[in-house]
């Protein structure tokens, strides 16, 4: 194994600085531009400002920039995973990223069939930015997947795709699949169609959210007994926080890490399903040959 | 006569998130049908573990969209519901 460079050594640093400063930067403008708040309290994400537009307002919400935080963190560990990557020599980073893009090509294999093999970097992308999103709550940061702008956003993406796949054999078809089996069904399948990214959207919010609502409750409600229990004792030492040291942290290994994590895959397995089932390879070498000949015969 | 008003608005929303959650009930038996009849499929054939398990995810996250619909409402009732009603009857009172 070749002898590592200062260099190198040096743009590993910097790309792990970048990775965790995202995560910095998101504390810091939490503590510093978010009141805190005394008690419980369950709110939306916080609005930082409000950008004047033309046509309307465009808020910037607590989601909206710890998506993008989210996002910088995941890029650069991916650049930092990636960095110095070889055809032969076998580091343990290198291990990881290959582990990774093969684990993910193999589940889009598995559920898409030939047709979408181009598809893993695109779903690897979805499990890593729902799940290092549902994550951010370990640090103490809003999960931007608790707000449904966001999730949203990625259904109605889906959503674009799904048809973008469903139009592919031609529009005609497509208006065509709405009237089957039987032409007075046209009205379900289209609230059918509808409800497919509104169910995405709500599935992963409602999940995320009500994990943690449930978190705060409880949180709340151990603060409470607490304080009961430590009544008897003297000044400051009543308001110690017994119960709450540990027994949050289960509920949250639940919630956020297995809940959070179990949607990411429920997520890019929806979207896998969704686009490889509305694309039908027979029916679209059919429109191909059938294109074919008609140009053929004007010939 | 205003406080009655606003009160019987909070409580309704109060009641109507509760009486919304009772959807909760369908999820919970579908799943639990669900991962029995997974147990059972590994108990027949353990080498077909992973993709029954998969399987049984990704039908459990289906099963479970009724009940996040119901989630979803009884979260609005809860925390957005009580200040449009309030501001309706403020508007409506004038």
């Amino acid at each position: 194994m070749k002898e590592k460079t200062a260099r190198f050594k040096a743009v590993d640093i910097l790309l792990l600085c970048l990775m965790v400063l995202p995560i910095l930067v998101g504390i810091a403008l939490k503590v510093l531009l978010i009141p805190a708040a005394d008690g419980i309290e369950i709110t939306g994400a916080h609005i930082f400002f409000t950008l004047k537009l033309p046509l309307w307002d465009l808020p910037i919400t607590e989601a909206q920039v710890n998506s993008w935080l989210v996002m910088c963190s995941a890029l650069f560990l991916c650049l930092y995973l990636t960095h110095g990557i070889t055809a032969g020599v076998k580091t343990r980073r290198q291990g990881v990223a290959e582990w990774i893009v093969e684990k993910t090509e193999g589940l889009v294999d598995e559920n898409m069939g030939d047709y979408f093999k181009s598809f893993g970097p695109f779903i690897a992308a979805i499990l890593c930015l729902s799940a290092f999103s549902s994550l951010v709550t370990l640090v103490g940061l809003y999960p931007p997947t608790s707000d449904i702008n966001i999730v949203g956003g990625w259904a109605i993406l889906v959503f674009i795709l799904i048809t973008y796949y469903k139009m592919k054999c031609g529009p005609w078809h497509y208006v065509k699949s709405f009237a089957e089996p039987v032409a007075f069904l046209l009205p379900l399948n289209l609230v059918g169609e509808i409800a497919t990214p509104v169910s995405m959207a709500f599935r992963h919010y409602g999940n995320v959210l009500s994990g943690s609502i449930i978190a705060t409750l409880v949180a709340a409600g151990l603060q409470g007994v607490s304080h009961m229990v430590l009544a008897w004792l003297p000044g400051k030492l009543a308001e110690f926080p017994l119960l709450q040291i540990g027994l949050p942290a289960i509920l949250s290994a639940y919630f956020d890490v297995f809940s959070g994590c179990l949607q990411a895959f429920i997520f890019a397995m929806l979207t896998m399903l969704y686009v490889a089932g509305a694309f039908s390879p027979e029916d679209y070498e059919k429109r191909k040959a059938k294109k074919k000949a008609k140009k053929a015969k004007a010939q | 006569m205003l406080e009655l008003a606003i009160g019987i608005i909070l409580g309704c929303c109060a009641l109507g998130a509760g009486v919304a959650m009772i959807a909760g009930i369908g999820p919970g038996i579908g799943e639990g049908n669900a991962v029995a009849k997974a147990c059972e499929a590994i108990g027949r054939q353990p080498e077909s573990r992973g993709q029954v398990t998969t399987t049984m995810l990704m039908g459990c996250a289906v099963a479970e969209t009724t009940g996040l619909y119901a989630l979803v409402i009884a979260i609005l009732l809860l925390f957005v519901a009580p200040g449009r009603f309030v501001d309706i009857l403020m508007q409506f009172i004038g």
